[in-house]
């Protein structure tokens, strides 16, 4: 059986990835394609511990479940959010809407 | 050969994922979320989480990756050739490469389960039990938030005036 730590990490690399795409992209819409991988990663930390820790109830796999419910409400919010500042600017690059920067 | 099978879908979600974050063409890049998402799945499947594979393939998949097309069609400018990452770029890596570091070291060296837990059977009825269960008040306020983030899409979305 393949041993916790590699599930880990996996998830530790994936949410690596993620946090760079979200630290570096300019387009909102990349930002919020490299969050939800970020989310991905913490889900399989979820699923893993619920799978490997001795005496585990299935609680891992439910809370895996309200973080997807979560991803995609804040997908579909996201995404109109996206919409309505293409709509005022004309772009989606987040360093260029800085209209309450000092 | 769980192990064989759990490298090849690794490589195989690492790489994707990376080409999510590097693409320079952002189309590209929810292209890559997709088999990026297809592979978290056959690792569920490999952590005997069939059901969270299926919701994983309906709800990412079927769903998030389409909403992000439809969203790249009606903003971006595909072939326009500026700049993918911003300033920060190195700065941003370095911290990056900084905690993916700590958090590689502790899920390597952190966490020792003695034993082996055995293999759970029909985690499916038994999720749903536990849904309607111990956990039926975090489902329905779920549901409500999913109704309320319906609602505030939809009216975020809306051209003013119609």
């Amino acid at each position: 059986m393949t041993p916790l730590s590699y599930y880990l990490t996996l998830g530790a690399l994936l949410f690596g990835i993620g946090m760079f795409g979200v630290l570096t992209r300019r387009n909102a819409i990349a930002i919020l394609m490299a969050v939800e991988l970020m989310l991905n990663a913490v889900n399989i930390n979820f699923i893993a511990l619920s799978r490997y820790l001795p005496n585990s109830t299935l609680d891992g796999q439910v809370f895996a479940i309200f973080v997807i419910t979560v991803a995609a409400a804040e997908a579909a919010v996201g995404l109109a959010i996206v919409l309505g500042l293409y709509r005022n600017f004309k772009t989606v690059n987040v360093d260029e809407i800085n209209l309450m920067k000092w | 050969m769980t192990e064989v099978f759990f490298f090849a879908l690794a490589v195989f979600t690492v790489a994707a994922a990376l080409l999510v974050v590097l693409a320079r063409n952002i189309v590209h890049s929810a292209v890559a979320l997709i088999f990026s998402f297809c592979g978290v799945a056959g690792i569920y499947v490999l952590l005997d989480a069939e059901f969270l594979a299926a919701v994983q393939v309906l709800i990412y998949v079927g769903g998030i990756t389409i909403l992000l097309l439809f969203a790249i069609m009606l903003t971006t400018r595909i072939a326009s050739r500026a700049e993918v990452f911003n300033e920060q770029v190195w700065m941003s890596g370095l911290v990056t490469v900084g905690i993916t570091a700590i958090l590689v070291y502790a899920s390597l060296a952190g966490i020792r389960v003695s034993g082996e837990a055995p293999a759970p059977s029909e985690t499916t009825s038994a999720l749903g039990r536990l849904l309607l269960t111990t956990h039926v008040l975090p489902f329905e306020v779920a549901s409500v938030l999913l109704l309320a983030a319906m609602v505030g899409a939809i009216i975020l979305a809306r051209r003013e005036g119609e």
